[in-house]
């Protein structure tokens, strides 16, 4: 982050050298994602797409989510992020805190097969300040050699340390893990966010956790849960579906995916207010959230596209043997027993639910 | 005076086993007797005294204290009192609980020890600083501290290395009568490393000087004056006139010395060999200036006159040493002297000793 | 024979002292102001608004300033008057106006008091008809208006000034009425942290100081090559970033990690029962005393080095058996470099929180996590603020204690 402050003075420095000469300067625009696997996705179908065709250039970093440096930098006037990949909830979240510019989505182009944009994005991804580019998945998976027997099938069978003993890997964040409780404890999907909404509901969902308690073995970045499992310190974990994805077709590793009581989020481009390029970021994020852009990301990681016309155009993984299709959170297959996470729900009870949660887990 | 109540016998030490610190070492230390190891820097003196505390191990030979076998007592058994040069005074303890500590660590009574502290006190002249902390005192106050904890338990034998080294001359002479004055008063045995030979002579009953891990000579502060054994001790202890020659015959306790390729003079034989070089020594203030009835004489020109107000110093050449030197007593009625004059000299036989080269 | 100078008088003199002395002074200021400027801007000023922040927030004052005049007035129990209704309404879309983030963030402070504010403020704003009665219109749009909970979060939010967040950070709550009341038990969690916290930060500073000080011990009396090799050694964690640090304790301490392969490999335990050694504190501890480690060792090094060598041997000599030697002479030496590292230790550990909480599993959960959650997720920066003072406090008064007890002056770092 230093670094990047540094290095963009000093492009900003010399910017200003250069526009005095050249007007038609091309310009450059700074990235944030969250790294990995899925920072390449976005490298490979929009940044490198996106810089041949404008001339722009794209310095892409990393960092860990939350809205704190987002927030440093509004605050201080100096920002130097551009676009930044942020979870739809942060997204609505750090709008209404006022730490990103509005986007208007209907000027955002028409779908490949003519369809107008508000109409072509799935429900829930445009939201005031955020465009979804894709929809990824908390799920639950496990080592397939860790149980000789029955293998889990559903959501509850993560909470059954009895017929699956061995430790479990989850967030240290109450989004996620509480539906999860509250569907392994008999909640239908549908009425999830509702029972969440009452004190009941939520004592419930503790009661439930409180159950598995001493066997969580918590992480905090994405890269963690397949390393839990690989190590064996835990025999099942939630993960986002991408991760436990990439190292069972890659590199075969026994990981097997449960989509029973999936959460789907979305994960969204957001420009910080005061960007000092936001034209050309608009501009890349009317590119990237295109149809062709959102399909093509998914050759690199299983995450479904925030567009209806991207889904037809969906093939082959990198590898050009494994189909895309059965991996996908959005696919039928999947969505048996799903939840589409309540971004409404958790901008209005973030607060309060995670102060419980994190005076829980400290006890 | 020698019944052994220390005795080294063929001590050897290396630290690194490859040279010899100390070699084949023989000392024999009288009960109550106050031995000085002196000896230029890095001759082994330390070492030596290390041993005998217990700080080192020797490598070879035998330590005996009393007539026990002591290389394999530890230290704080050993019951010896030590001084070190820079005090080694505790610094976060008061003057009192510094002098008290070996009191305390032998559990004897509080009463007891107050009363011995304050005799201890007393007898270092320091009553009055029992509550200051060591940094609190200038550098003799804290060496008379040193030196009061050192005996207030009555130890048996009192080893100090080089204790008076970081005193200005005229407070370590002042320390010198003091300390030996104490140990007449006292009786106690001491072993006392320097490297002042004035210090050694001042206060010891026996030098042993040290060169190059062996003792050269073992005597009294006269006898190693008026009688070196070999030239390392003429040159170490006071000043003394160099003459090289070469001997040719050796009769009825003379030497007689070939000096210069001509002049032959007689010495007295004390490390010479027939037709072997040797080195002729005298002492400065033994030498007359145009004596009246010398047994050795020469003849000599002067060159340099310094005037030091008590004698008067002569530099001459003589035999071809251009570096003889002649201390005259400044008394009234003396002969003047000029540069340049030639002049006979002469000094007694038993004066001038033929030593090793 | 002697000139004759012309020597000034005694006030000339000291004018003409005065004069070279302030010029001095002068030029040693202006030497300093770098330094003075640098202190203030990383160190006082960021210290000051951290204890600032922790009691001021008007959010809500700011952009509602004649409601939060009327919440005041307000004594929590009676319904609300439509004129408070009226204000609230108007001077909420007239903020929208100007700048349309400003309520969405006087909402977000609302919903921490009261959860689901946020969602109701955000129907009024985007309401299309409110006008007089606005209470009436309020709660034709959400009956929730009618009951005086929002109503009493808002008077809570209100002040600018306000003691909310010090009490939260005591597990305290300011109620509408201004009577301050214990957190339930659900989310009473900041004094179990902080204890916590300083029972981890007491335990890896005992042993630091265990292992430390026979290291330093080793190093300060080894030969100068030997002891240069051991300094590079207890400095080489410096040299790796704090997470390969951590993640190598990871890959020794887990259940398929070296040290259980060991035991299992040498027979010592058996596969099923492999020791649990990650994520609990265990594993906190071992980390964080591994990371502070150099910390207690440099000072204790500085300092037993300058102790004099044959202070020991005296003590010898006088009769004193080693142990004693050691613990009477030479340990009371090492004091002051055994209180500065663990005084080191003990403030760097109250403030770790990326180890604990990557090793230590639940037990990890220490007071610093939670000042980084609220400043990385909640956005809650007056929270973080009003805890971060709190173990400034916290670390002052320790601070002060050793200064009783031992003597800040006697502290040598290295
Ligand atoms: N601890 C040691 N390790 C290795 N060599 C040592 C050690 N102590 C002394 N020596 C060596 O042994 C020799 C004798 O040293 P010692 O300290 O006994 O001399 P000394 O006569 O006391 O000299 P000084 O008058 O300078 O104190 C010296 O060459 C010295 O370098
Ligand atoms: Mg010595």
């Amino acid at each position: 982050m230093k670094m990047l402050n540094g290095k963009w003075m000093l492009l900003g420095a010399l910017g200003t050298l250069a526009v005095t000469t050249a007007t038609a300067q091309a310009g450059q625009l700074t990235v944030i994602s969250w790294g990995g696997a899925y920072t390449t996705s976005q490298v490979e179908a929009y940044q490198k797409p996106w810089m041949a065709k404008s001339g722009n250039t794209i310095v892409s970093a990393d960092y860990n989510g939350g809205l704190a440096e987002v927030k440093a930098q509004v605050q201080s006037g100096n920002v130097t992020w551009d676009v930044v990949d942020v979870e739809t909830s942060e997204g609505v979240s750090g709008c209404n805190d006022g730490l990103f510019e509005k986007i208007d989505a209907s000027k955002l182009p028409k779908g490949d097969n003519g369809a107008s944009p508000l109409d072509d994005f799935v429900p829930g991804a445009i939201t005031d300040c955020a465009i979804s580019t894709i929809a990824y998945a908390n799920i639950f998976g496990y080592d397939s050699t860790k149980f000789a027997g029955d293998k889990p099938t559903k959501v509850a069978d993560f909470f059954d340390l009895k017929k699956f003993p061995g430790k479990r890997g989850m967030k240290k964040e109450a989004k996620v893990n509480l539906e999860m409780a509250l569907m392994a404890d008999g909640v239908a999907a549908a009425d999830v966010y509702k029972v969440l909404a009452t004190k009941e509901g939520v004592d419930r969902a503790f009661k439930k956790l409180e159950t598995i308690k001493g066997s969580i073995v918590w992480w905090e970045a994405g890269a963690q849960p397949p390393q839990l499992l690989a190590s064996g310190e835990v025999t099942m974990t939630t993960a986002y579906n991408g991760r436990l994805f990439t190292p069972a077709v890659t590199e075969n590793k026994p990981f097997v995916i449960v989509w029973d009581g999936q959460q789907q989020v979305f994960d969204t481009w957001a420009i910080p207010k005061g960007s000092k390029n936001k034209d050309l970021a608009l501009d890349f994020i009317a590119f990237s959230t295109g149809t062709k852009p959102l399909a093509d990301q998914a050759r690199y990681i299983p995450y479904g596209p925030a567009r209806k016309s991207s889904a037809p155009l969906v093939g082959k993984f990198k590898d050009d043997k494994t189909d895309m299709a059965p991996h996908m959170p959005t696919n039928p297959e999947n969505m048996k027993n799903a939840i589409v996470q309540d971004v409404k729900f958790w901008a209005d009870h973030y607060d309060e639910l995670n102060e419980r949660f994190v005076s829980w887990i400290g006890k | 005076m020698s019944d052994g109540f220390v005795r080294f016998e063929n001590i050897q030490k290396t630290y690194d086993g490859k040279s010899l610190v100390v070699k084949s070492l023989n000392l024999s230390i009288g009960r109550g007797e106050f031995l000085t190891m002196l000896g230029p820097s890095g001759s082994g003196k330390t070492t030596t005294l290390m041993m005998l505390a217990g700080f080192e191990s020797a490598t070879g030979g035998e330590i005996y204290l009393d007539g026990i076998k002591i290389n394999n007592i530890p230290p704080h058994k050993r019951g010896l009192g030590m001084v070190f040069q820079n005090y080694a005074l505790f610094p976060h303890m008061t003057i009192a609980e510094n002098v008290a500590f070996p009191l305390k660590v032998r559990g004897v009574s509080k009463a007891d020890a107050e009363d011995k502290v304050r005799k201890a006190l007393d007898m270092v002249q320091m009553s009055g600083l029992q509550s200051r902390k060591p940094a609190q005192l200038s550098g003799g106050q804290q060496q008379r501290i040193a030196l009061a904890r050192a005996l207030v338990f009555e130890p048996k034998l009192l080893l100090m290395d080089e204790p008076l080294g970081a005193l200005d001359k005229q407070l370590r002479e002042h320390m010198q009568y003091e300390i030996k004055h104490l140990h007449d008063r006292l009786g106690i045995t001491v072993v006392y490393v320097t490297h002042d030979q004035s210090e050694a002579l001042t206060m010891s009953d026996r030098i042993a000087v040290f060169d190059d891990g062996r003792i050269q000579q073992l005597a009294t502060p006269d006898e190693l004056y008026e009688k070196p054994e070999n030239s390392f001790v003429a040159q170490f202890i006071g000043e003394n006139n160099k003459l090289r020659g070469v001997v040719k015959e050796i009769s009825n306790g003379r030497a007689r010395v070939e000096i210069g390729g001509n002049t032959i003079i007689d010495a007295l034989p004390i490390q010479a060999e027939i037709g072997k070089p040797t080195i002729v020594s005298v002492r400065p203030e033994r030498v007359e200036i145009e004596p009246s009835a010398s047994e050795v004489t020469a003849s000599g020109r002067i060159e340099e006159i310094i005037y030091l107000g008590d004698h008067i110093r002569i530099r001459m050449t003589v035999l071809g040493s251009s570096n003889f030197v002649v201390k005259v007593r400044n008394r009234s009625g003396r002969r003047t002297f000029t540069a340049g004059e030639e002049v006979r000299i002469g000094w007694a036989l038993q004066d001038c000793r033929a030593l090793d080269v | 024979m002697l000139s004759m100078t012309n020597i000034p008088d005694q006030k000339s003199l000291s004018r003409q002292l005065a004069v070279a002395e302030r010029r001095n002074k002068i030029k040693a200021f202006v030497l300093v102001v770098p330094l003075l400027l640098f202190v203030l801007a990383s160190f006082v000023l960021p210290i000051a608004s951290l204890v600032w922040l922790g009691g001021y927030n008007d959010t809500f004052s700011k952009a509602l300033p004649e409601t939060t005049r009327l919440l005041q007035q307000w004594d929590a129990k009676s319904p609300i008057s439509e004129e408070l209704a009226a204000s609230f309404v108007t001077e909420l879309r007239a903020a929208k106006l100007k700048d349309a983030a400003v309520p969405t963030r006087v909402a977000t402070v609302i919903n921490r008091e009261q959860a689901g504010s946020l969602s109701k403020i955000k129907q009024v704003l985007t309401a299309s008809d409110m006008a007089s009665p606005f209470k009436e219109h309020l709660i034709a749009l959400n009956d929730e208006w009618a009951k005086p909970d929002i109503w009493h979060a808002m008077k809570i939010v209100a002040p600018s000034f306000t003691p909310r967040f010090y009490l939260q950070a005591l597990d305290h709550r300011i109620t509408a009425d201004g009577t301050i009341v214990s957190e339930t038990d659900d989310n009473a969690i900041q004094i179990l942290l902080f204890s916590r916290t300083l029972m981890v930060a007491a335990i890896v500073t005992l042993l630091c100081a265990i292992l430390g000080f026979p290291i330093a011990y080793i190093m300060a009396h080894a030969e100068t090559k030997t002891s240069n090799m051991m300094l590079i050694v207890v400095l080489l964690p410096f040299w790796t970033s704090l997470l390969v640090r951590t993640t190598a304790w990871i890959a020794l301490l887990q259940q398929n990690g070296v040290i259980n392969d060991l035991l299992v490999r040498i027979g010592l335990i058996d596969n099923d029962h492999r020791l649990v050694m990650m994520y609990n504190m265990f594993a906190t501890l071992v980390a964080m005393t591994h990371v502070l480690l150099p910390f207690m060792i440099l000072p204790l090094f500085s300092v037993m080095k300058s102790i004099k060598g044959n202070l020991t041997r005296a003590a010898l000599s006088l009769g004193a058996t080693p142990w004693t030697a050691f613990w009477k002479v030479y340990f009371p030496q090492t004091i002051p470099g055994l209180g500065a590292g663990c005084l080191l230790v003990f403030i760097l550990a109250v403030g770790y929180y990326i180890t604990p909480a990557l090793v230590g599993g639940q037990s990890g959960q220490l007071i610093s996590n939670i000042i980084a959650f609220h400043m990385q997720k909640t956005l809650n920066w007056s929270l973080a603020s009003a805890i971060g003072t709190l173990l400034l406090i916290g670390v002052l008064l320790l601070y002060w204690l050793y200064n009783r007890l031992v003597g800040i002056d006697k502290m040598k770092l290295a």
